[in-house]
């Protein structure tokens, strides 16, 4: 039953919202009350760009459960440019072209479906590469 | 505090035991335990498991072992620390013993795997990982090593074969351990053949799950009188956290909760990394090998291939690893697997590890890794 975690999550699956630390400047992802990086209160919420690059990937063959139509498919840690990093699909793009280091940005998109076909479908953030102006 | 003694241990082969439950599983290493050390009771009970809740729809363990090991009405409880709950059942006895407050104490690891369905087992195990922010977009607890492991070829110029002598040695340790669930030799072909799971971990690099428990007993030492038969000691134990999703580490590619653990356990057992005379670490997958080697102080940073293709890690080698199979071949009933690796460490100081013997071992290191790194626990077990 997704329907109160995807609730609490919305901001972060579809704004990527985190957190400032008004303490030490780091920005978190997600959100958190304790700042890792000095320790103190860090309850400023901080909207980040959703652009970023692939630190790593890995495409997933062997899915858990409830991703099984989904497979194969390439998930990525996504170093953003204000520091944190994700762990997020990428998406629009064939698994063979993902190199680490390429340029990314987010989007929504869905996720899965919670269930049968009267569940909810949960949406929230994947990764594309960087679209290139026309 | 007192100094703590193993005096019993015990365990079941890691397999598919279709024919037993999770309580049985459990009750066979308790009683063969019991039965080593000579006893017929003890003060309490700890019992590290992950996931007996998820695939078998039992929890409380500590009650129900207890109960089915002539033990009703004794202490006892379950600890859960992901793949690190048998050590952390074993470091929860020890400190209960060296305490005072308990004279002796069983820590059993046990794991019923064969329960479930492939695609259940995986998401239950990736409920180590973090569940809003991790697995909430699909990756597997596989999919989380890769991730690590495709990073590290690429930051320190290694090719997927090279991590390839660590599977050998593991699968080539197993072939004369009785206890082992993979008893096949590998060789370099058959690995780079192996079926993909998540790129660049296939099937040979990954452990294989199964049904399996382990357990040890505990005393003080100062209740044993020396008697021809060797004291084995535990000198050192240690645990550490990290964040448990790989994301939010300060670098991916160091585990940092290893090198924490192994420092303090180093510390408390008066020894360094040249000391010690084999380690039984938490290889689940071949990248975790070369990542505890190095935080442990074993290997340079980005090199813990190296030692592997070097040959030191084989029986004969200057740095034994895995010696009766590792998680890779012996299996990794995941919260037994800390137990199994101390029962083999006893095993090799006893001297009745068979051919699998590691020559004259006296110093041996145990590493039991949970999640991706997110709680390690160190243990160094000295003969006497």
């Amino acid at each position: 039953m997704e329907v109160p975690r995807h609730w609490r999550l919305r901001k972060q699956r579809y704004g990527l919202v985190g957190e400032a630390c008004p303490h030490c400047e780091s920005k978190l992802f997600p959100p958190r009350d304790v700042c890792p990086e000095c320790g103190k209160d860090a309850r400023e919420p901080y909207q980040f760009s959703g652009r970023g690059e692939v630190y790593s990937f890995t495409t997933v063959y062997e899915p858990p459960t409830g991703f099984e139509e989904y497979a194969p498919y390439t998930v990525a840690l996504v170093k953003l440019e204000e520091g944190p990093m994700v762990t997020a699909q990428l998406t629009d793009v064939n698994s063979k072209d993902v190199k680490i280091g390429m340029p990314v940005e987010m989007v929504t998109r869905k996720i899965r479906t919670d269930g049968d076909e009267r569940g909810m479908i949960i949406y929230g953030y994947k990764f594309r590469p960087v679209l290139q102006k026309s | 505090m007192r100094e703590v003694a193993i005096v019993g241990i015990g365990m079941t082969p890691v397999d598919e035991h279709w024919d037993k439950s999770i309580r049985e599983l459990a009750a066979e290493a308790v009683l063969l335990a019991l039965e080593d050390a000579q006893r017929e009771s003890v003060d309490a009970l700890f019992v590290g498991n992950m996931l007996s809740g998820l695939i078998s729809q039992q929890e409380n363990l500590g009650a129900l072992v207890a109960d089915w090991t002539g033990l009703r009405y004794t202490e006892a409880i379950k600890v859960e620390a992901a793949c690190s709950s048998g050590a952390a059942a074993v470091r929860q006895a020890l400190i209960a013993v060296a305490s005072g407050y308990i004279d002796s104490a069983i820590a059993v690891g046990v794991e019923k795997m064969t329960e479930a369905r492939g695609s259940e087992v995986t998401a239950a195990l990736a409920t180590a990982a973090d569940a809003d922010y991790e697995v909430a977009h699909g990756v597997s607890f596989v999919a989380l090593n890769a991730l690590i492991m495709q990073r590290y070829m690429h930051e320190y110029g290694w090719q997927h074969a090279h991590f390839a002598p660590f599977s050998i040695n593991a699968h080539a340790n197993a072939l004369t351990n009785p206890y082992a669930r993979l008893r096949e030799k590998i060789d370099e072909q058959d690995y780079a053949k192996a079926k993909m799971i998540a790129y660049p971990i296939n099937l040979l690099d990954a452990s294989p799950i199964g049904d399996g428990a382990a357990a040890v007993l505990l005393v003080p030492r100062e209740t044993l009188r020396k008697n021809g038969k060797p004291i084995i000691k535990i000198a050192g134990s240690a645990a550490a956290t990290d964040s448990i999703a790989i994301h939010d580490r300060k670098d991916p590619l160091w585990l940092r909760a290893a090198e924490i653990s192994a420092k303090k356990a180093f510390s408390q057992a008066g020894v360094g990394p040249k000391e010690i005379d084999f380690f039984e670490l938490h290889d689940a997958f071949s990248i975790m090998s070369a990542l505890s080697l190095e935080a442990c102080g074993f290997a340079q940073r980005g090199q813990g291939p190296r030692l592997a293709l070097e040959g030191q890690i084989t029986l004969k080698g200057k740095l034994p690893i895995t010696t009766m199979g590792g998680l890779k071949a012996r299996g990794h009933p995941v919260g037994a697997t800390g137990v199994y690796q101390i029962v083999e460490a006893v095993l090799q100081l006893r001297g009745a590890a068979g051919e699998n013997q590691v020559p004259d071992a006296k110093i041996g290191m145990t590493q039991n890794i949970g999640g991706s790194g997110s709680n390690i626990i160190t243990h160094i077990l000295v003969r006497e």
